[in-house]
């Protein structure tokens, strides 16, 4: 689990292109959205991309969005559920 | 209208409110790049993280003209670009390419629209006003600047924010080079007008900004007092026709002109104009070129425009500019002519305040 | 400055027809140009509806005197900018001052995304011919060269607005007496490019759009052109066939929120709107018929509906949003729907704001859904919301 969130970090600061951010400054339950990260709908986007991209998950319903993006913790136990579903 | 102030990014040191060229900076082989800034004073860095280079020259150039004028809030702002934003052009294409339509990510495409610029600037500044852009080749900011001086004239604005933008980027560089359009031999770009004539032109790019306004300032750089382009003239004839109509529309002579600044660019073919009119209707005036310091683009003459308000303003010609007339003369009265590709043709007026 | 400036002629090609009078029949039969896409070759072609219109390359290459091988955005456009010239009934062109103001927003993009293929796997390779009218501008001046207009032509392109800059900017250039007479409006064709855009921000309807429904999902693409022709008063007098529709309100204004998405509360919108109704001296209950923007967008049609709630409340004018028909034709659109607001007072006709099922919850109002003709059109609104903020509404009037 630890290594998927420092990926995730890592993977949403490179898709972002987050400036002056390092994976150390993205708390694991951070919200990753407006107070938090400062990220928005069109990071929202690139993130469900990300998803489909590195770890073949497709969000169905963009609804499910705000959900499974709160914090870098959630993604990762998005995906975790996902992988062992798919198992 | 009064040129208030001028914002303005290109290959040579013209951000950050130094003096006017203090240096020539000269660029070997067919590009010249902007000498960027360090965008993070200018820019909020949440904002930043999603421009390309020629956003981000774009906004920065635009902030620090509306710095110079104190100005938070125009009255309108209009951009004009030829290209728009290539490099998320290109990104967006290749990956749409490379990834057969799949697995795309928005960020390259909303930013490539040709008002992302415009649009990014009236974002910043919660600007609700008139917000415009043009994107007509060699037409570009000198439609925009019509649109400006129209909504000064209707007095439906007391300023406005206009400007320039156009970036070379790999892509683009390697498809115009393949075009024709750039010289094959290395040679200097300080060395542009000097070199022997050859096919060819050394590629430029730059974002100038102006906040054009209705009533004078104090500080003021000079008067904007006329702009005419002209399309596809048959020949030498007609452009010298479109000059003396543009001269009698302003109700002055050639005598009256103190300066002229015009568009050379160092292709042979191109510059056979220029030549003819220097030895034709211009034979009695000063000339200088400009496309030396910031190459040749469609929406260079934005570059001339900044060059005419700071000769006036300072009274100064950098050495680099080779003007050969008397240094005491009083530049009251200067005359842009420029050409893109022979098929757009522009004229500028400005004046001393 | 404040002279009348006159729509003398309209021209107009889009999916549900290749000319004024194929649209004005699809409009009142409730046809609608959206399906599946027959000559755009993407991956997403069967999956993604969108409103082609119904003409190869070839065809309108011969429809026009172009060559094929050029932009099918300025072959769109010399469809339609022919027809309206044709239509104003001008014949002395040559001796007005006349200009040709054309928006739009891929300009050589569907010759470019092929070129692209070829150039990214060998930069040496990819036929320059492909590239060498990808600006905007470029496809503005092959039509302006086939038009045998020179003395005034320009592009704007501020995505889904640019049409409605570009009339309204012609419509100051006659005002300020520097012509007498513009071709103004916009195109754009359907490329890979912008399917695959607008598709990564999944607001692609994979069925048939239903703007302003409570249960919209979003919008179709479609693709075609628009063109008014604009005339001073003098020329306008000095036509056989006396127009009788002037362009009597316009404003830009921008909603300054977010590069893509509009406001909650449509600030832009209200703005461009009010803005307009202020130019033109008329008054919200004035205003006989909105042609929406209305894309079908979850954003967009609550942003549009609410600021004409706020604007409009109570008297609300008869509206529909035309894309149901069209689709979404970007740069163009704005040039299509004047033509439609045009036509509306010509003819004394409204249009349906096809499949609306379910009225929007929180708005006051519902589009019309049928078809109505035989009542007085005098004034009518027409909403061009975009990208990057940028909002603009013409206002057309019976004269």
């Amino acid at each position: 689990m630890d290594k998927l969130l420092l990926d995730l970090k890592k993977q949403i600061i490179a898709q972002l292109n987050l400036q002056d951010v390092q994976p150390e400054d993205i708390g694991d339950d951070q919200p990753l959205f407006v107070e938090g990260l400062g990220l928005d709908s069109i990071d929202a986007l690139e993130l469900i991309v990300l998803l489909q991209q590195s770890y073949k998950i497709k969000l169905s319903n963009a609804d499910e969005g705000p959900k499974v993006f709160r914090s870098v913790k959630t993604m990762a136990e998005y995906i975790t559920a996902h992988q062992a579903q798919n198992a | 209208m009064y040129i208030r102030a001028t914002g303005n990014i290109s290959p040579q040191k013209t951000f950050g409110h130094l003096s006017f060229l203090p240096e020539a900076v000269g660029y070997a082989g067919n590009r010249l790049t902007c000498i960027e800034p360090d965008y993070k004073e200018l820019i909020d860095v949440k904002l930043i993280r999603r421009m390309s280079r020629i956003i981000r020259m774009g906004v920065a150039a635009a902030m620090e003209c509306l710095q110079e004028a104190s100005c938070t809030m125009p009255d309108a702002i209009v951009t004009g670009t030829a290209y728009g934003c290539m490099e998320d052009t290109g990104l967006f294409l290749t990956k749409m390419v490379e990834y057969k339509e799949e697995l795309l990510t928005p960020t390259a495409f909303i930013q490539s629209t040709h008002n992302t610029i415009g649009a990014q600037i009236g974002l910043l500044l919660q600007c609700n006003n008139y917000n415009n852009a043009f994107v007509h080749r060699g037409f570009s900011f000198e439609s925009a600047l019509l649109d400006g001086m129209l909504l000064l004239k209707e007095r439906e604005a007391a300023n406005v924010l206009v400007g320039a933008i156009d970036e070379i980027t790999n892509t683009s560089h390697t498809i115009l080079n393949r075009m024709g359009l750039y010289k094959q031999q290395s040679i200097s770009s300080l060395d542009l007008f000097t070199a022997n004539k050859s096919k060819g032109t050394i590629a430029g790019e730059g974002a100038a900004f102006f906040l054009l306004a209705n009533d004078p300032g104090a500080t003021d750089y000079a008067k904007l007092d006329g702009l005419k382009t002209f399309y596809k003239p048959e020949g030498i004839d007609e452009i010298e026709k479109n000059i003396a109509a543009f001269l009698s529309d302003n109700s002055i002579g050639y005598n009256d002109i103190d300066l002229i600044i015009a568009g050379k660019n160092g292709d042979a073919k191109a510059d056979k104009i220029y030549d003819q009119l220097q030895q034709g209707i211009f034979a009695n005036n000063y000339l200088i070129n400009y496309k030396n310091l910031c190459g040749e683009y469609p929406t260079a003459i934005a570059f001339a425009v900044w060059l005419a308000a700071n000769i006036i303003k300072t009274g100064t010609i950098p050495h680099v500019l080779q003007y050969t007339g008397p240094e005491e003369k009083k530049m009251k009265r200067i005359l842009i002519y420029n050409h893109y590709l022979s098929l757009h043709h522009s004229l500028l007026l400005i004046s001393a305040c | 400055m404040n002279d009348p400036v006159f729509v003398a002629g309209t021209g107009i090609i889009s999916a549900i027809g290749n000319n004024t009078a194929e649209c004005l029949d699809a409009l009142k039969n409730g046809q609608t140009g959206i399906g599946n896409m027959h000559y755009l070759d993407s991956v997403h072609s069967q999956k993604i509806p969108a409103a082609e219109v119904k003409l190869g390359n070839n065809e309108l290459a011969q429809l026009t005197g172009l060559a094929n091988t050029k932009s099918r955005t300025a072959l769109l456009s010399l469809v339609a900018a022919k027809e309206a010239l044709y239509n104003s009934g001008i014949t002395n062109l040559s001796a007005l001052r006349t200009g040709f103001i054309s928006a739009n927003s891929v300009g050589g993009m569907d010759k470019t995304e092929n070129f692209f293929a070829e150039f990214l796997s060998d930069n040496r390779k990819g036929r320059l011919r492909n590239v060498v009218n990808h600006e905007c501008g470029s496809v503005t001046e092959l039509v302006a060269d086939k038009l045998g207009i020179k003395d005034y032509i320009t592009t704007i392109s501020t995505a889904c607005s640019s049409s409605a800059n570009a009339i309204f900017f012609g419509a100051r250039l006659i005002k300020n007496n520097i012509l007498d007479v513009v071709v103004a409006g916009g195109t754009d064709a359907l490329t890979k490019f912008t399917i695959n855009g607008f598709n990564t921000l999944m607001i692609l309807d994979e069925q048939l759009c239903q703007p302003f429904d409570e249960n919209r999902r979003g919008l179709n693409l479609g693709e075609g052109a628009g063109y008014v022709v604009l005339v001073s008063e003098k020329i306008a007098a000095s036509l056989q066939q006396k127009p009788a529709v002037i362009l009597s309100g316009y404003c830009n204004a921008n909603d300054a929120y977010h590069q893509t998405a509009s406001s909650p509360d449509g600030n832009g919108s209200f703005l461009a709107m009010s803005g307009a109704l202020k130019k033109s001296g008329l008054q919200p209950a004035d205003i006989d018929y909105i042609n929406l923007h209305g894309t079908g967008t979850q954003n967009n049609d609550i942003a549009e509906g609410t600021a004409i709630k706020r604007l409009f409340t109570p008297h609300f004018p008869k509206m529909s949003s035309t894309k149901a028909f069209t689709g979404h034709t970007l740069g163009a659109s704005g040039g299509i729907e004047a033509v439609f607001s045009t036509l509306a007072i010509q003819h004394g006709i409204i249009y349906p704001n096809l499949r609306l099922q379910t009225p929007i919850k929180e708005l006051p109002f519902t589009p019309e859904t049928t078809f109505i003709k035989n009542i007085p059109v005098k004034h009518v609104l027409s909403n061009s919301f975009g990208f990057g903020g940028n909002c603009s509404s013409l206002i057309f009037s019976k004269y």
